[in-house]
């Protein structure tokens, strides 16, 4: 069983990686791309229940994985 | 004086705060290994600079679980001075002692460099002793610097004259160009509500002597120190009125 992390920049902070792998993606000929936003993917190998594991790595995510001051996060257990 | 200087696995500029205060001002500056659990009787934190847990993850977010950052925010709360340079800013950021967050350079490139700074207020344990309207020439050296906060929040440093530090030219305007990181308001340095808790990118322990090209950095310290001495003064006044009872 893994928890999979996905970790983004909050839209309102700036993303240079983003911008710049965007540019390169144009350079490139991909017309039509809107916007780049480079984050972070964890996995967490876990064992036990999933249920009971949802709040516990939620609070992770809070408290270390993510910073919510720059960061948004999402995961699921599976 | 005396100074706890904490040392996580990484951390690089423990040295040269421990010469500034010990070898330049003449005060007791002390290492403080993470894993304690006490400042023991220090009377001023440092966090200083460098790399702590290799910045994996984020910069500064594991070193906020050590132990000793325990002892830390029990001292900054009960009003200790504590002040975090580079890496120790962005720890005090993620531990919650100070708003907001450092996140990477608008430029992607690691900046190491002489920068000014303009000093919007004389009103704070580390910005007393600087002369009104000085600019202070002193180094940065990061890659993860650039200051973000929401609106509310920046909003709530500035009606409260929390903002500290500014990048600016040598004549003290704020301008992008003057700004190495993309921070927000040219932001290179806060204190907290409380005024007691200082974060700065730039490294003033770098520019302490002139023997090194310059000692503007020299004047934060020695903000705390009048600080420090301050209170140590009322306080005696405080015991002797007691005794005198």
């Amino acid at each position: 069983m893994k928890a999979k992390i996905v970790i983004t920049p909050k839209k309102a902070v700036l993303d240079p990686q983003g911008k710049t792998v965007q540019t390169a993606l144009e350079q490139m000929g991909y017309d039509g791309v809107k916007a780049v936003h480079v984050g972070k993917y964890l996995e967490i190998e876990l064992e036990g229940d999933a249920e009971s594991w949802r709040p516990k790595i939620d609070e992770a995510c809070h408290k270390l994985l993510s910073n919510p001051v720059i960061e948004d996060y999402h995961f699921t257990i599976e | 004086m005396r100074f706890a200087v904490l040392q996580f696995p990484g951390s690089n500029c423990d040295q040269d705060s421990v010469h500034v205060l010990g070898n330049v001002l003449g005060h007791d500056a002390d290492y403080l290994w993470h894993k304690e659990e006490s400042i023991g009787n220090a009377d001023a934190v440092v966090v200083p600079g460098g790399f702590s847990y290799g910045d994996h993850l984020r910069t500064g977010s594991i070193a906020q679980f050590s132990p000793v950052m325990n002892a830390v925010k029990a001292f900054a709360n009960d009003g200790g001075l504590v002040i975090g340079i580079c890496n120790g800013f962005q720890i005090l950021c993620e531990c919650g002692l100070l708003p907001g967050a450092l996140v990477r350079n608008r430029s992607l490139q690691f900046r190491c460099e002489h920068i000014y700074l303009k000093v919007p207020t004389a009103d704070s344990p580390f910005t007393s002793e600087v002369p009104e309207g000085k600019v202070l020439r002193v180094p940065i050296a990061h890659g993860e610097g650039c200051y973000f906060a929401d609106d509310e929040a920046l909003a709530k440093l500035q009606s409260n004259e929390q903002i500290l530090f500014q990048y600016a030219t040598e004549d003290g305007e704020l301008t992008d160009e003057a700004n190495p990181n993309g921070s927000l308001l040219n932001i290179a340095g806060i204190c907290n509500e409380g005024r007691n808790v200082c974060g700065m990118m730039p490294h003033p322990e770098r520019a302490s002597e002139n023997i090194l090209g310059e000692d503007d950095g020299r004047l934060v310290f020695e903000s705390m120190l009048r600080h420090l001495e301050a209170r140590a003064d009322l306080g005696q006044e405080a015991i002797s009125g007691v005794a005198f009872k």
